[in-house]
């Protein structure tokens, strides 16, 4: 097994880089340049030497024992000061030894493979890293942790303890055991059932909040679209104009509305009789607008647009600077309006986000929605009791077998122990 | 001194099975026992076949192998096990006469062609170089053959306790094989120690079977061979008794005394086979155990009480025997006892059975960690047939998972080795749905013409058979029919307007052959064997075509051969244990790999990665 090291840290100037070593070496590696390693789990400040003696830098070490450590292997980490040159000094230093620089993902995919994290805690690992907003954050976090694999094993002990429900009335069927286990193992198999549909159901939201809600901002020509569009975003994203019709082509952006990812999109003013540019624009803005997460629609109470607004859609009058009435309004121009709008915006995502689950990512839908499909199947054929226990025990087999995917894997043997720990089996 | 292609050694399940199949493929064969009258003895309970165990005596037969027919022959008791559950696992089972299938596999084994039996110990390999090349005897006289395959069962360093008095044997009253335990320790192979263990013997005269339960055969035998129409002896019916708390209170005051649990015994025992011992230590909420007695015989006295197998001593055997209903005066013929023997890793073998290290060396049965006769028969029919095969120079025959038992159990035992004592199940197999009893002889006798080792009489079953359920499929699909004609043919189904064949139509829970008949009468004059085979296929055809879609996957992974040189410790990035595991196991392909007790995905693709990159490297 090859030692590798990589920085871990972001290239460039900062005031600290961080080179994480790891595997069989990292311990006799980071001694050749430091002397000798703090105790583990000890920080210690130590001189990093060149080949010839010379000073490289004076670094923070931390040394971690495996399997107590990121990646299960020895660990070693060098916190340098952050200088372009002194990391690659070091980087070159580390690479005269018996150590190679790790290829991308490699010190994750170590973990991996030493069990230090499931398959889904690597994807939540990656969008932990990936987040930006504080919704993102607390999502990826949360599979970091291990909760879908938590859960994914929750369901999966009870799908083993089903099968092997079934499988002691078929293999040791002229034994001491019971006969018929179909009330048993249809509740467990209806229980898991509703668990993983429920899921499924907030997989949309959950993926919404990895990826982003769209958030479409309809309303008639010159209503001030795009005003708002930049006043929210804080930056000069589309181009305003007093002319009706500025605005052809959907225009997106994207940003953090409240802890939310969230890309608003600007389109064009919708109305009759535009010019065939101006047309395609419209035609574009009406669907979008009725693909999206969420409506605003910027216009008059009376005025009617050719979208349907949705569940959660938002109404707001255009040009608050400029209205005599009480109808909520708002103003791009003058910022009137705007907190009351983010906090009607942020209510509505957070009701959509409510029934957000674990599955983040469209493999798990995936995985998940072909074990329904076999539990389905299975929940069919146990009602016609024991004279079909084997096709239902295929089912939930295929069940498990898809859950599984998800994170690992199951030998015929974890079905044995179920049964074997159970039954007193053997004339 | 006499020359053959291949000796065996050993006549027990393994032995005689390995012996037959070489002699079938046309290999002169010996077969070195060290007693005529051992051959195909049944050193455990009377009784053949059960679940799993019934698929893999099919698919001897399949292969023209002898158990079956010889289980067919003494069979005095036939029950199909889960007669009422899915066809693909119902199990035949059959009590036997001990000494008619004894006599029986005795009569097959003198009158085969190419096979001589000699009586003879054997203490020692011949051996050229670094492979084996016969055997020696105890008398100094010398077997030469081309291949050898050992089936010495438990033998191998046995040790027999009752109580806490123990002795060096085989087998009650047979002694066990030192010397060859000497060569084969030689060989530096990964060796483990079982355990397994056996009830007392009762005198079937001093039971009152008037007071216990009967458990009868069926009415309409299910036999074993392919070939087999209806069982030659006399049926008789078993009895069920229990234990009670009193004999439970013998035991529990007694433990200590007992074998297993005086700290006598080092070998791990069968989870599924436990003592009685166990079962009272392990499952102390339950007050009674079910005991079935099995008559031996038709004309001998011996009972063997199926269910409280022991390693007590003999004073504590009799006192829990007699607080048993209907044992209150039985006399205990032969004390149960409790055997250690030694056992060879079987991840050094290749899927042939034949040893990595030793050429020409076979191992089958029980030296491979598994219990059971039709485990060792089994695996004696691979190791007979390969070795036949190598001293012709031919290839060996590697059966594969989607295929058979046979090759589920073959597959387990040299990719994840053995801890314990292995038998088979049904839910060992993955592909159980397409692996069923009834159709062994479709999956395997055609791999049998193949390699040569069916003959004449099977051949021309076969080939009949199979040409009737040919033209009985076709009839099954000829003709397709509305909803409406369906309904009025009474049965029930949905008015979707989708035509549908009695293949089809069969395929659903509640149709039967009989409702499919009164709607195409022509089914009628079906042979009911072939309708009731059709019928089941049909039951199952939408996951055995599922089950095909794996098997194509799995293929793919089986196309990425692994070189026999292959390094492990060069993958980076592969686990110490992971290494260790693929280094012990030597996997032949990408798929069996992945069979590997702990392999990841993760771990499989640097495997890939690895494979790819040599052979890149090569081209």
């Amino acid at each position: 097994m090859d030692t590798i090291f990589a920085l871990a840290t972001a290239q460039g100037r900062a005031g600290v880089a961080v080179i994480r070593i790891s595997g069989p070496q990292a311990f006799v590696c980071a001694t050749a340049l430091c002397g000798s390693l703090p105790n583990p789990r000890q920080a210690g400040v130590r001189a990093l030497l060149d080949s010839d003696g010379s000073l490289l830098d004076q670094a923070l070490v931390l040394a971690f024992q495996g399997p107590n450590s990121f990646t299960g292997e020895d660990v070693v980490e060098l916190h340098l000061h952050g200088s372009i040159a002194v990391v690659s000094a070091v980087l070159r230093r580390l690479g005269e030894g018996d150590a190679r620089l790790a290829e991308p993902g490699e010190f994750t995919r170590r973990a991996l493979e030493n069990d230090k994290m499931d398959l889904a805690q690597v994807e939540g690992l990656g969008d932990l890293i990936a987040s930006e907003t504080e919704g993102q954050r607390r999502q990826a976090q949360r599979i970091f942790e291990g909760a879908l694999g938590q859960k994914i094993e929750a369901w999966r002990t009870n799908l083993i303890r089903a099968a092997s429900l079934i499988e002691v009335t078929i293999d040791f069927a002229d034994e001491d055991v019971p006969v018929d286990v179909t009330q048993e193992v249809s509740a467990l198999l209806l229980s898991v059932r509703t668990d993983v549909e429920n899921e499924l159901n907030g997989f949309a939201a959950a993926e919404r909040i990895r990826t982003g809600f769209e958030i479409a901002i309809i309303g008639p020509p010159n209503a001030g679209k795009s005003t708002l569009l930049n006043a929210l975003a804080k930056r000069d994203a589309a181009i305003t104009s007093e002319r009706a019709g500025t605005t052809r082509d959907v225009i997106e952006v994207r940003m953090d509305l409240d802890g939310y990812a969230v890309t608003l999109l600007d389109t064009a003013g919708l109305r009759d009789g535009a010019d065939e540019i101006e047309a395609t624009g419209i035609e574009r803005a009406v669907s979008r607008a009725n693909a999206s997460d969420l409506r605003i629609f910027l216009m008059e109470p009376d005025e009617i647009v050719p979208v349907a607004s949705q569940d959660d859609d938002i109404f707001v009058a255009p040009k608050a600077d400029a209205r005599t009435d009480d109808v909520p309004a708002v103003s791009g121009k003058t910022g009137q309006g705007i907190p009351e709008l983010i906090t009607l915006v942020s209510r509505a995502l957070s009701s959509k986000t409510q029934s957000a689950g674990l599955a983040t990512h469209a493999r798990h839908r995936d995985a998940m929605q072909m074990s329904l499909t076999a539990l389905d199947a299975a929940v069919e054929w146990i009602g016609h009791g024991p004279d079909h226990y084997d096709i239902a025990a295929e089912e939930i087999r295929s069940s498990i077998r898809s859950l599984e995917s998800l994170v690992g894997r199951i030998g015929v043997e974890n079905l044995l122990d179920e049964i074997f720990s159970s039954f007193c089996l053997g004339k | 001194m006499k020359q053959f292609d291949v000796v065996v050694v050993g006549g027990g399940h393994a032995g005689c099975e390995a012996a037959h199949a070489a002699a079938r493929c046309g290999a002169q064969t010996a077969l070195v026992t060290m007693k005529k009258s051992d051959i195909g003895i049944m050193s455990c309970n009377p009784a053949i076949g059960g679940l799993g165990k019934g698929h893999l005596v099919r698919e001897i037969d399949a292969l023209d192998g002898v158990m079956a027919k010889v289980a067919d022959a003494s069979g005095i008791q036939f029950r199909l096990l889960n007669r009422r559950k899915g066809p693909a696992v119902q199990g035949p089972r059959a009590q036997s006469d001990r000494r008619v299938y004894q006599r029986e596999m005795l009569r097959v084994m003198e009158t085969a062609e190419s096979l001589s039996i000699v009586e003879g110990e054997v203490v020692d390999f011949i051996m050229n170089g670094q492979a084996a090349s016969g055997v020696v005897l105890a008398d100094g006289s010398e077997v030469r053959s081309k291949t050898v395959v050992l089936t010495s069962g438990t033998f191998l360093r046995g040790l027999i306790h009752i109580g806490d008095v123990s002795y060096a044997g085989g087998r009650m009253g047979d002694k066990e094989s030192s010397l060859l335990a000497k060569r084969i320790e030689s060989f530096d192979l990964p060796l483990g120690r079982l355990k397994t263990g056996t009830p007392p013997r009762l005198d079937g005269r001093t039971i009152a079977w008037d007071r216990l339960e009967r458990q009868d055969g069926d009415d309409d035998p299910t036999l074993f061979s392919f070939l087999s129409k209806s069982p030659p002896l006399r049926q008789v019916a078993c009895g069920i008794t229990h234990t009670n708390s009193q004999t439970h209170d013998i035991i529990r005051e007694n433990l200590e005394k007992s074998a297993m649990y005086g700290g006598h015994i080092d070998g791990t025992g069968p989870r599924y086979c436990p003592s009685i011992e166990d079962k009272i230590v392990r499952f102390g909420d339950k007050d009674s155990h079910q005991i079935f007695l099995e008559p031996e015989g038709l004309d001998v006295d011996t009972v063997y009480p199926n269910g409280v197998s022991t390693s007590l001593p003999e004073d504590v055997q009799v006192a829990y025997i007699r607080s048993i209903v209907g044992l209150e005066d039985a006399v205990i013929l032969q004390p149960g006892y409790a055997i250690e023997y030694d056992f060879v890793d079987p991840c050094v073998l290749d899927a042939g059975l034949s040893l990595r290290s030793v050429l020409g060396l076979f191992l089958a049965g029980q030296i491979n960690g598994t219990t059971g006769y039709e485990e060792a028969a089994a695996q004696g029919l691979v190791a007979g047939l390969n070795a036949a095969r190598a001293a012709k120079g031919a290839s060996p025959v590697h059966f594969r998972r989607d295929q058979s038992y046979i090759s589920v159990m073959i597959d387990d035992l040299t990719t994840r080795g053995v801890t314990e004592p292995y038998r088979m199940f049904t839910s060992r197999a993955e592909y159980r749905l397409s692996l069923r009893a009834d159709n062994a002889d479709q999956r395997l006798t055609p791999l049998g013409l193949e390699v040569g080792c069916v003959g004449a009489d099977r051949t021309k079953h076969f080939l009949d058979k199979m040409e009737k359920l040919d033209a009985g499929r076709t009839l099954m699909k000829a003709e397709s029919f509305t909803p409406k004609q369906i309904s009025s043919a009474g049965i029930k189904i949905n008015q979707d307007g989708t035509k549908r064949t009695p293949f089809q139509l069969l395929a659903f829970p509640d149709v039967a052959l009989e409702d499919v008949v009164r709607l195409a009468p022509g089914l009628a004059e079906l042979d009911s064997e072939v309708g009731l085979q059709i019928s089941r296929e049909a039951l199952y055809a939408n996951y055995i075509e599922r089950q095909k879609q794996d098997v194509e996957r799995l293929r793919k992974d089986e196309s990425y051969g692994i070189p026999a040189d292959f390094s492990y410790s060069d993958v980076s990035g592969l686990s110490a244990e992971l290494t260790a595991k693929l280094e012990r196991v030597r996997p032949a392909d990408l798929a069996q790999a992945a069979r590997i007790d702990g392999m990841t995905p993760a771990a499989l693709a640097l495997l890939l990665g690895r494979i790819r990159y040599l052979e890149k490297k090569q081209a």
